[in-house]
């Protein structure tokens, strides 16, 4: 929801990087302010979940111009964790497995690190168990969840859910989901986007990064943007995904290239 | 006396032999005798024999080891901590003897369940019909000079006889306690199974106190048609110990073999691990995680021989490296004419925590059969970077992300124990030495 009040979470300005030197991100310009839902999408290979990763520090990018502030701060001068502990939280596309570490344990560190960042006391694994197994009703999460290995065997429904209730246990200010969407079937697509509108509110943001507007069809974007060959060529509404969706990409690209001239 | 080479020190090591009591069984001296040959006849190995490419047993040579004379009895807090908490059957060697005090009372057990658990020096008349023929029948010891000085002074040891259609809850935990320096020990398990059996055999070793000393072990066992046989093995010795296990396992038709082998201690250790699928259908599952770390050197070599069709194996090793430590790793899957519709996986993975550790990994697949599933595989390295972004991202520092995922790494072995309050103690252990650096 856009607010006339609302606070600026995160400025991306002229943002370019690399990956083994060849150009990814060729100047993005984006701002996403408290409240808002932000989607961005574009065909494979188009930059949007470089965009991601490197909003959330990957090392494999290298940042060779722009700026990126969040709340104010020099994002790209933090490592990632300080940025998590920020509140900029990267749903993965592909979750990373974890076998040998139980996912009640793994997702009571995460937890428990947040708070003690935060000033705050730990939760014990009792008062961990309660406060998690609420988080999972939400979500519709299998209480066996908890004592398998995290993200290991997996399907990518529960994989996507996983990834949703971590960001339900870190209640980051700024939630950057690639690619939620893939690989989830009708039923589990309406129950993590009926989770992530849950944590939605006036003090965070989301951006969205997906191929398909079916997950729009479901969480309603304040914001479209178009990403084709590391820039951003399109922001509108959510009527420019239904377009899309019943245009293809090639619509837009052939109008940006209309617009540019070539 | 003068040491004038490494093969006299071997023999050196055989003085204590001779005064061995007797055995009324003829065939129980023969087999000594026959081994006492073997080891004066053998040379020691040296890193050009093939079998010990890695491994330079020299520095075991420059000591001379004789059995303990005087056996402590230690106190029993000190010895304690090693116990299960769970309910078990256990069986206590100090310095190699059988300790009857620390074990459990075996005679009730037995008249009980018919479960045949004893020292093996105090089994073998008695139940001389059910040992003679698996007792040296499975670990060769022709050319192995260890196994040869083991069966020499084959005495005090474990035996386990599990009776047909038994099925033993309780595990049983063989621990094998050192408690002085110089001393070499030869423990020596027999695990016999008979059909339709169930048991879980904990063969342990562990040091009182930091000391060189030598662990020369040989376990043979036998699974009968149907039988279930869990085996866990972890040696835990002195940093400055050098241990030498061999064992050798024997599958009947349907028999399902589980085993998770831990090397944590000793300053050189070797562990030569040969499973045996001699019927059809039989089941192996041999996992294993070494985890060492200053100047230790472990090695283990494994054979799974698939004998006979339909028979599975599936095997993953895991070394974690740190310090100027090495690990070796040979797993060898040997699949025969015979043995079609063979399914088998193979992998070693091993993490180097320092720049100065090293792992030599070696998997090898011979296959004589046309009709098999055979997958292996084998990777070195460091922490995956997208997996410490992963944890990261979460935030959690470098140090807390990589910590964890070496900690999940030897944990994902560390789980498939089947006894529960060993993987908390074990776990405990890979904490500690993965956050130690």
């Amino acid at each position: 929801m856009i607010y006339q009040d609302s606070e600026t979470l995160l400025e991306v300005c002229g943002l370019r990087a690399n990956v083994n030197n060849i150009e990814i991100l060729k100047g993005i310009d984006l701002v996403v302010r408290s409240g808002e839902v932000h989607a961005i999408m574009g065909t494979n290979g188009s930059g949007k979940s470089t965009l991601a990763k490197v909003l959330a520090g990957h090392v494999a990018y290298e940042i060779t111009s722009g700026t990126v502030f969040f709340k104010g701060k020099n994002l790209l001068n933090l490592a990632p964790e300080d940025r998590a502990r920020e509140g900029v939280f990267l749903g993965f596309q592909y979750p990373i497995e974890i076998p040998g570490v139980a996912n009640n344990q793994f997702l009571r560190l995460i937890y428990n690190t947040m708070r003690i960042q935060h000033g705050k006391d730990e939760l014990d694994p009792l008062e961990f168990d309660d406060f998690v197994r609420e988080k999972m009703r939400l979500l519709e999460i299998n209480p066996d969840f908890l004592d398998r290995s995290v993200n290991e065997g997996f399907s990518g429904g529960e994989k996507k859910r996983n990834e949703i209730l971590q960001m339900a246990l870190l209640s980051p200010k700024l939630a950057i989901l690639d690619e939620t969407d893939s690989g989830l079937d009708i039923d589990a697509l309406r129950v993590v986007a009926q989770g992530i509108n849950q944590l939605t509110n006036r003090d965070n943001a989301t951006i969205l990064v997906t191929h398909y507007q079916r997950l729009l069809n479901h969480i309603v974007p304040d914001y479209v943007h178009v990403m084709d060959s590391g820039r951003i060529i399109r922001t509108g509404d959510k009527e420019l995904a239904l377009e899309l969706e019943a245009h293809g990409y090639d619509w837009i690209g052939t109008e940006h290239c209309a617009i540019l001239g070539t | 006396m003068n040491i004038a080479n490494n093969d006299d020190c071997f023999r050196s090591m055989l003085q204590g032999q001779s005064q061995l009591p007797v055995s009324p069984l003829m065939w129980l001296n023969k087999l000594r005798a026959s081994a006492v040959d073997r080891v004066s006849a053998l040379k020691i190995p040296t890193t050009r024999d093939e079998e010990w490419r890695f491994t330079d047993i020299a520095p075991l040579t420059k000591f001379l080891f004789q059995p303990a004379d005087v056996v402590p009895y230690p106190q029993t807090a000190n010895v304690s901590r090693f116990y299960l908490t769970e309910a078990s059957i256990r069986l206590v060697f100090i310095d190699g003897v059988y300790t009857s005090q620390l074990s459990s009372n075996l005679s009730d057990l037995t008249k009980n369940s018919g479960v045949i658990v004893s020292n093996l020096s105090t089994g073998i008349p008695e139940y001389a019909a059910m040992i003679k023929p698996h007792l040296g029948g499975y670990v060769e010891f022709g050319d192995n000079i260890f196994s040869a000085l083991n069966t020499a002074f084959l005495h005090d040891g474990a035996l386990v006889i599990v009776p047909r259609d038994a099925q033993v809850k309780m595990p049983v935990h063989l621990l094998f306690i050192t408690t002085q320096a110089k001393v070499v020990s030869y423990p020596r398990c027999l695990i016999v199974t008979e059909p339709n059996s169930a048991v879980t055999i904990f063969e342990d070793y562990v040091a009182l106190q930091q000391g060189t000393y030598v662990n020369n072990a040989v376990t043979e066992i036998t699974l009968a048609n149907n039988a279930s046989l869990n085996h866990i093995r972890v040696q835990r010795d002195s940093h400055q110990a050098f241990h030498i296990g061999s064992c050798a396992v024997s599958l009947a038709r349907s028999s399902r073999y589980q085993s998770v082998n831990v090397a944590l201690g000793a300053r050189i250790s070797r562990y030569n691990l040969n499973v045996l699928l001699a019927d059809t259908s039989a089941e192996a599952t041999v996992d294993g995680l070494t985890l060492i770390a200053e100047r230790q050197l472990a090695d283990i070599h494994t054979c799974i021989d698939h004998a006979k069709s339909n028979g599975t194996s599936r095997q993953l090793h895991k070394c974690i490296v740190g310090g100027n430590a090495r690990a070796v790793f040979s797993g060898k899957i040997m699949v025969r004419p015979d043995a079609q519709h063979t399914n088998s996986f193979q992998s070693s993975r091993n993490l180097l925590l320092t720049l100065k550790a090293r792992v030599d990994t070696k998997p090898q697949l011979e296959i004589f059969a046309d009709d098999v599933k055979c997958v292996h595989g084998a990777t070195v390295g460091q922490l995956n970077n997208e997996e410490v972004f992963y944890l990261k991202s979460r935030g959690l520092s470098d140090t807390m992300a990589r910590n964890l995922l070496t900690y999940a790494f030897g944990a994902e072995i560390i789980d498939r124990i089947p006894i529960a309050s060993l993987r908390c103690q074990l776990e405990q252990i890979v904490l500690e030495q993965t956050q130690g650096g």
